[in-house]
Parts: C-alpha cells; structure tokens; sequence
C-alpha cells in the first residue's frame, strides 16, 4: 500500500493543485511533498524489516496480462528517496518567486513527480513504458511555459528526441512480451533466455532511449540548450532525478533482461561514455554562462556513470548507484545557488560576477562546499562514489579509466575557474548589490550541506541501501552466462 | 441487421421531417433520437448471433461492437457539430438524411459475408459523400472536392467490381467465408482478383500511392462534413478492408502473396502522410494529412492478420474518430483554420483548448490516452506477426515526427500570443467536449471497457 500511496500523493495532490493559486498552491504543494517524503521514510522503515510486504499488485489490462505491478528493492528506493527528498528542497527554495498560473506550475511539477515514482517502483514493462511517458509531459509543459526565450523550440527538441527514444523502446518491449509467455512482469523478462542475435539488436532499442534521458554522446545535444532555458526549478528536477531515470532503466531493465546483448556492446557503449566525458569537459571550460556550465559538467559526469554501469563488476555498479544519489543532490545544491544568483544580479554570466564572496559570506562558503563536492573531493560525498566507479573502470579496462580519470583534472579546472570568477575579484557595480540567502534558501543549502559530510564522511547507509538486491541480480545474471 | 434497417429507415424519415419541420435548428435533435434508437436496435443483434438474408449478412460480437462505436461516435458527432449544418446550406434535413445513409452502409461493413453486400456497403457510404462534399454549391473548391472524388471513387468502384469478378471467377463463390483460397495452388486470376480488390480499398482509406483525392477532397469539402468523412467512414472502410483480407485471404499461404504489398504501401502512407502534414500551414490540411498518417498505422491491423489486429483496430476507430471528431468540432468555432489562428485559444478558452490538447495527445499517441494503446494494439499485432519488425521501426519513427505537427497547435494555444477566439461557445459544448475527453482518457487508461465485448 505504502508504495501506491507514494504515487497516489503527488498524482491527486497535483490534480487538486490545478484549483489553486498563489499561495494556496505554493504552501500545498510543499505540503504534499512533505507528505510524500514522510510516506517515504515509512516505506524504508518496512524495508528493513519486510520488503515483500511493500509489492502492490492488481489487474490492469486484462487482455494484455499486463498488471499494476509496483515494488521497490534496494535501488529503487534510493532514487525514490532522491525524488522525495529534492521536491520539497525544491519547493523551499523557489518559495520567494512568484510564478505566473502558479497553481498550474505547482500541479505539473507534482504530476511530474508522480511520474518519477511510477519509474522507480514499476516491475511490469508496460507500467514502466507509461509512466516513463507521463514524467515527460509534465516537463514539456513547465520549460516551454515558463522557460525563456527561446524555450518553445528547444523544449520541443528535447521532447521529440526522447519520444523518439522511448517508442523505440517500446518496439523492444512488445517483442519481448511475445518472446516471454504473455507477460509483462520483470521475473518473466528477466528469466527469458533470448538468442544473442535478438539481444544484440535489442540492445540498441533500449540503449538508445536511456542513453537520450542521460543524456550520453551522441545523444546528449537537446540538453544544454534545455537547462539553460528552462525555469531553475524545473532544471533540478532534470538533473537532479530525471536523468536518473536514463542510468535507472539501463540497470533495472537492460541488464538483467539482455545480458548477452551487454556484453556484445559494453565496450561500444563504455568508448561513448567516455568521449562524452572529455568532449564535454573541454566544452564547459570553455562556458562562461552558469547554466551552460552547469549542464556540461552534468553531462560528464553522467558520462562516467554510464561508462562504470557498462565496465559491470561489483564496485562500479556500487559506486554507480551512491554516485545517483550523491549527483542528484549536488547538483540541485548548485542549482540553488546559480538560482540564487540569477534572482538577485539578473545575470548568469560570469564575466559580468566577481568578488561575491566579500559581500555575500553564507552563500559564498556553501557555493564552494557544493562545488568541492561536485568535484569529489574525499570527506564530501561524491568522493565514495567516483573512487568505486573508478576503482571498477580501473578492473574492466584500464586505458578507459585512465582517459577518463582525466576528467576529474578537468572538473577541477571549470569548477575552481567558476568559483575564481563568481567568487573572487573586483566588486563591481551590480555584485555589490547583490544580498545573502535568505531563510528559505538557507534551509534548503543547509540541509544539503549536512547531506555531502555525512554521506562523504559516513557513506555506509547509503551503500547497504543499494549492495542489496538490486546489484547483485544484475552481477549474477552476468557471471551466471 | 436491426442497426441496419433503424438506420435506413430513419434515413427517409429525416428527409420528410425536413418537409414539416420548418425550425431547422430541431432537426439535429431528430437526428440524435435516430443515433440513440440505432444504438438499441445495434444491442439487440447482439442476441441473434447468425447469418441473415440467405447468408449474406453475419452478425457477430466484433460487428456489434464495431456498429455500437460507429453509431456512439456519430451520436458524439451530431452534438458536437450538429448545429454547424445549418451553415451550410438549406437543407439540412437532407444532410442528416445522407449521414444516415452513409451510416446504414458503416453498418454492412462490420458484417458482410458476401462480395456483394461488401460493394453495396462500399457504395452506400460513397455516393452520400459525393454529395456531401458538394454541399456547399456555390463554392468553387467545394465542387471541385466532390468533382474529384466522384471521378476517382468510380474508376476505383471499377477496380473493386472487377477484383470481385476475377476473385469469383477463380473461387466459384462470392461468399468470403468459403472462397477455400490456400488450399491448393492460387490461380493468377485470383492472384490479380485480390490485388485489384487490395488497391481499390487501399484508395478507399486514402493509403499512399492511391492517397491524391483526400487533401484536396478533405480541404475543400465544407469542414463539418470532413469531420465526418476522415473519421467514422474511414474506420468502417478499413472495418470492411481488415474483414475481406482476414476472412478470405489468409488462409494457407496466400497472405504471403499480399502481405509484402501492403506492408510497402504501409510504408509509404506513413511516411508521405506525416512528411507532408508537418509542412501544412492550415490545420484543416494538417488534419487531412494526419488522417492518412493515421490511415497508417491502421493498415498495420490489416498486414498483421491476428487476434491482436481486430483488437487494435477497433480501439484505433473509437479512439481516432472521437479525437479527430473533438478537433474538427473547436475547428468549426474559429475563424482562421490557419496555425496562427490558434494563437492564444488558451488565454481566452482554457477549457476548449484544454480539452483539444488532450485529443492531440491522443492522437500522437501519448500514454494515458485512449491513441496510446490503439498505437500500441496496432504495432503489437505487426510484431507478433514476425518478418515485420522494420515496418513498426517506420511506425515508430514516424509516431514521432506526428508529434511535431500535432504539438505545434499546442503550442499555439499555449505558448503563442494571439487573439484567437471561439465563437458560440455554448456550455452545452463545452459539457460534450468534456465528455469526449472523458472517454479518450478512460480508454487510455482502461483499454478493456472495449475490448472486453469483443
């Protein structure tokens, strides 16, 4: 029931949140995330004592013998715990804007929220296939209407690539049904053995759909372009838990179920990634807009979280996993920050900031904790997560761990370089203006700032959550061929 | 059976009440009262369950099922867009009449075990069109568009009497159900039988290359009865298509004589239809196209001859014509058919334009809409067939590139300033759009409501 409820929340709450206006949507809507994370909380208590009893099934579509097949194991509750843990950050701190049709706004978030949360718990391939569809629309929706200027073509490049994507997916699906015994469920996908021919192009079908959400070079051009113009909040929700969605789907439903194709094209799949990861780096030296930035380095580091799913042993998958958490909630803090920024001084350009730091002492220090963590400096939390992802590259291959350990040079340089640029300097004429965070913000940088030194000094909850089920399934599949 | 007599029989009743009724606005609720009494007399055929007139005529539950969706959505049609006749022209208990008999034909489509019967409902829903499309007599295009499709549709109604002539001359029999092609070597008079009568339906749903009548019939046409035409009349022409290549030419290997055919001219009518609409500058002409990228993906039910396919075909007409049904309906209140003349609908009609954004969902084929599973049955059906997989990678790709055209009227509405108004927007109007939505959603939720009467 309680995996139901985490839907059912954010899906009638949203719905109701339509009505709504002004404050009334912004102080429901943060109640409703609340109450989503509170549910949450309740969901990972039972976890520890009976996980069985958290699975949630009834009939759907009879014809099909697809069902409303919900469950939740180790990883999955992770991502669930990111989801409902940056919604209501989210919600704080965009708590001082004014958004034009608020209660549309607040309601198509938390549509888009229920949309995640059907990903995350769906164990039937239809279920997965529609809630996959429905996290989009609600985006689609948010960038092109309160997005910038250029958002209405740009939001409609994301979403064609990723429709595209996912029907492909789909196509991949429906064979599979008709291979299985007339179901949908991921025990009857994953114990289907099929003929490394079909796995082979398979593969590409799911591949390419995830490696659109992650986004992965090649497939990775809508995004910039989309973070840039998109409202803040919404940018969080993208890469904060939305490409999660990409790095989520290639473990739970690529690995387990095509496992010969996998191994036919790991290396394939691990060369992308990598030149995802140096191409763009080198791009976000180059930036000098914030977001632009921003994007690129999430790219890169998306980039090494692919490359560490497909090297496939224990220590990267593991490492792979803490890192989605640990990236989400970085990035959102950095994101805070930049919207911060862009509030106040009506600019995101770098060249036009400098010398923040002598006026504005709280965010400065927390810009550069988040930054440090961004970069995975040991203490913080991306540090744990990249060593494994590393260390598990260095076992599969090491000329790929070796280029792509170039990154973390790299991430130093655009990271240290934006810090020097915002940070430090001259006061100018519009940085003098510029006013420290607020309560709100506070609230929602400090608690992400507990969140990077506890999990960098104590990562181990985090690692038992995910060293359950989830991992060793996909390991196993693959040692068993 | 029953549907088919309420129907004609009502009909010749609407064209007298256009005699006495001198308030023209009251015929449209004459013509409701029809659709209701045809919808009864529909379930009652659900009893009987055999064939009728010698054998000429089978009822079945796909039958019943396919003239209750056909009736409902003309029913559906009727509220939405009744009030529009009287735009037209005079007569307007005339039109109603001709819709009448065009639907007393939709009614053989589902159910024939004939050739014969099969030409005659091909027949009866044409001639009506004909004339329909004409309607408006003092406008240029509009004569044009029924000039056309009169000259086509004939010489294709050639085609399909000699293919019935040559199939009849191989097999002995004009009923479908016992032509015994497959169970020895097929005849080349069979063989051009069948590929005569595949191009003469394959003009009938607009599928490429045999497409160039319908843009031009479908702009030019008053848009009311487009409304009609691209809608319930192209699902029943394709009811009768799926029937005739189900029923008769499956059997053995003969569908391997066609299957390739089709599965080109598949192809191609996905392609043609969804490349030419995304250049279409009036929604009209976008819509005309789309209902030949549609047509696409319904010819997937035909390639595919399975279970699946009558499934999927089925969901694909109820949720295609209540769609295309809803869009053309808010068409009618506007002005300016071009894009821009959606500009800002949102602003001023957030409801209409609410309930249009969901018809376009549905019709790109959006999850939690009821185009979502049509898509779905259609392509399944393709993929369990087999040899078929790069016909549904076509499909796919070309569900994407109908996103584009179709979200750019959203993003008209939503996005773009304008001063787009609807006109006469009635809260009776507003009731029905909402209705239609309603259903478009249940279906994409709960696919079975329908396909459990099957």
């Amino acid at each position: 029931m309680l995996t139901l409820l985490l839907i059912l929340i954010p899906l009638v709450t949203g719905l109701i949140t339509f009505g709504l206006n002004g404050r009334g949507a912004k102080v429901f809507s943060l109640i409703s995330s609340f109450a989503t994370l509170a549910v949450t909380l309740a969901a990972w208590a039972q976890f520890r004592t009976s996980p069985d009893a958290l699975n949630f099934t009834a009939s759907w579509i009879p014809q099909l013998n697809s069902q409303f097949n919900l469950g939740l194991d180790g990883m999955s509750l992770m991502l669930v715990l990111l989801t409902t843990i940056s919604f209501p950050l989210i919600f704080i701190t965009v708590m001082g804007r004014n958004y034009e049709k608020a209660g549309a706004f607040y309601g198509l978030m938390l549509l888009s929220q229920a949309g995640m949360l059907g990903v995350f718990l769906s164990y039937d391939a239809l279920l997965f296939y529609v809630f996959w569809e429905l996290a989009l629309i609600p985006v689609y929706f948010l960038c092109s209407m309160w997005g910038g200027e250029k958002a209405i073509p740009v939001t409609f490049k994301f979403f064609v690539y990723t429709f595209a994507g996912s029907l492909l997916m789909l196509v991949g699906i429906i064979y599979i049904y008709f291979q299985t015994e007339g179901s949908f469920s991921w025990q009857s996908f994953t114990s289907l053995s099929l003929s490394n021919n079909e796995q082979s192009w398979l593969f590409w079908l799911f591949f390419v759909a995830f490696a659109i959400k992650m986004p992965v070079f090649p497939f990775h051009t809508w995004q910039p372009d989309a973070y840039e113009q998109s409202p803040t909040a919404v940018t969080m929700v993208l890469s904060g838990v939305m490409v999660k969605m990409g790095l989520f789907g290639v473990l739970r439903w690529l690995m387990p179920v095509l496992p010969e194709g996998v191994y036919m094209w790991q290396e394939a799949a691990i060369l992308l990634s990598v030149i995802g990861i140096i191409y763009a780096s080198c791009i976000a030296i180059m930036q000098s807009d914030l977001k632009r930035l921003i994007a690129y380095s999430s790219i890169a580091h998306i980039g090494l979280m692919s490359a560490a799913i497909f090297a496939n042993n224990e220590q990267s998958l593991a490492g792979v996993q803490v890192q989605m958490f640990n990236h989400g909630i970085n990035i959102i803090g950095l994101w805070i920050i930049i919207e911060v920024i862009e509030q106040r001084l009506g600019t995101k350009n770098m060249q036009q900031l400098g010398g923040i730091a002598s006026v504005a002492p709280n965010l400065s220090i927390l810009l550069v904790i988040v930054s440090l963590a961004n970069i995975a400096l040991p203490l913080t939390n991306g540090f744990i997560g990249e060593f494994l992802m590393f260390s598990g590259l260095f076992q599969h291959n090491v000329w790929f761990a070796a280029v792509s350990a170039v990154a973390i040079i790299l991430a130093a340089v655009y990271m240290l370089r934006m810090l020097q640029k915002v940070l430090f300097g001259e006061v100018n004429a519009l940085t003098a203006t510029t006013t420290d965070l607020k309560t709100g913000e506070m609230i929602a940088l400090g608690c992400i700032t507990v969140m990077i030194f506890v999990l960098g000094v104590y990562p181990k909850p985090l690692l038992d959550l995910v060293s359950g089920t989830g991992i060793q399934n996909t390991v196993a599949a693959l040692t068993g061929r | 059976m029953n549907a088919l007599i309420t129907t004609a029989v009502f009909g010749i009743v609407l064209m007298f009440v256009g005699l006495f009724v001198k308030q023209r606005q009251y015929i449209k609720y004459f013509a409701i009262a029809g659709t209701v009494l045809a919808f009864i007399a529909n379930l009652m055929d659900a009893q009987c369950g055999f064939g009728m007139l010698h054998g000429m005529v089978e009822v079945s539950s796909f039958s019943v099922l396919f003239n209750a969706v056909a009736i409902a959505s003309t029913a559906l049609y009727f509220l939405l867009c009744g009030s529009a006749f009287e735009k037209v022209g005079e007569d307007v208990a005339d039109y109603f009449a001709l819709i009448f008999f065009i639907l007393s034909g939709i009614m053989i489509t589902g159910s024939y075990s004939n050739l014969l019967m099969l030409f005659l409902a091909i027949e009866i829903i044409s001639i009506p069109q004909y004339i329909l499309a004409g309607a408006d007599k003092k406008n240029l295009k509009s004569n044009e568009a029924s000039l056309k499709y009169f000259l086509m549709g004939s010489f294709t109604t050639g085609m399909l009497l000699m293919g019935i002539a040559l199939v009849y001359g191989a097999t002995g029999t004009f009923d479908i159900r016992e032509m015994g092609l497959g169970t020895g070597e097929l005849s080349p008079l069979a063989l051009c039988g069948i590929t005569l009568l595949g191009f003469s339906l394959a003009f009938k749903v607009s599928a490429a290359p045999f497409h160039f009548w319908t843009p031009d019939v479908y702009d030019g046409s008053p848009t009311v009865f487009t409304a009609f035409m691209a809608t319930i009349v192209k699902a029943a022409s394709f009811i009768a298509f799926m029937r005739l290549f189900h029923v008769s030419f499956s059997g053995g290997n003969v569908s391997g004589h066609w299957q390739l055919i089709l599965a080109i001219i598949t192809a191609s009518t996905l392609i043609i239809g969804n490349l030419t609409a995304v250049f279409q500058q009036s929604v009209k002409r976008m819509l005309a196209y789309s209902s030949i990228a549609q047509a696409g993906f319904m010819l997937f039910a035909i390639v595919a001859h399975n279970e699946m396919a009558s499934q999927g075909l089925i969901l694909y007409a109820a949720a295609y014509s209540v769609a295309t049904i809803g869009i053309f309906a808010i068409l009618l209140k506007l002005n300016d058919y071009t894009f821009d003349g959606f500009n800002g609908l949102a602003r001023r009609q957030p409801l209409v334009a609410l309930m249009c954004t969901i018809f376009l969902l549905s019709l790109a084929g959006i999850p939690l809409t009821a185009g979502f599973f049509a898509k779905y049955f259609v392509l399944s059906a393709a993929i369990q067939q087999g040899n078929l997989l790069w016909l549904v990678i076509v499909g796919v790709l070309c569900a994407a590139v109908s996103a584009y055209y179709y979200f750019r009227v959203i993003i008209a509405m939503y996005f773009k300033q304008g001063e787009a108004d609807a006109t006469e927007v009635t809260p009776g109007f507003k009731a029905m759009l909402v209705i239609a939505a309603a259903i478009v959603i249940v279906l994409g939720i709960f696919p079975n409501l329908l396909l459990q009467y099957l």
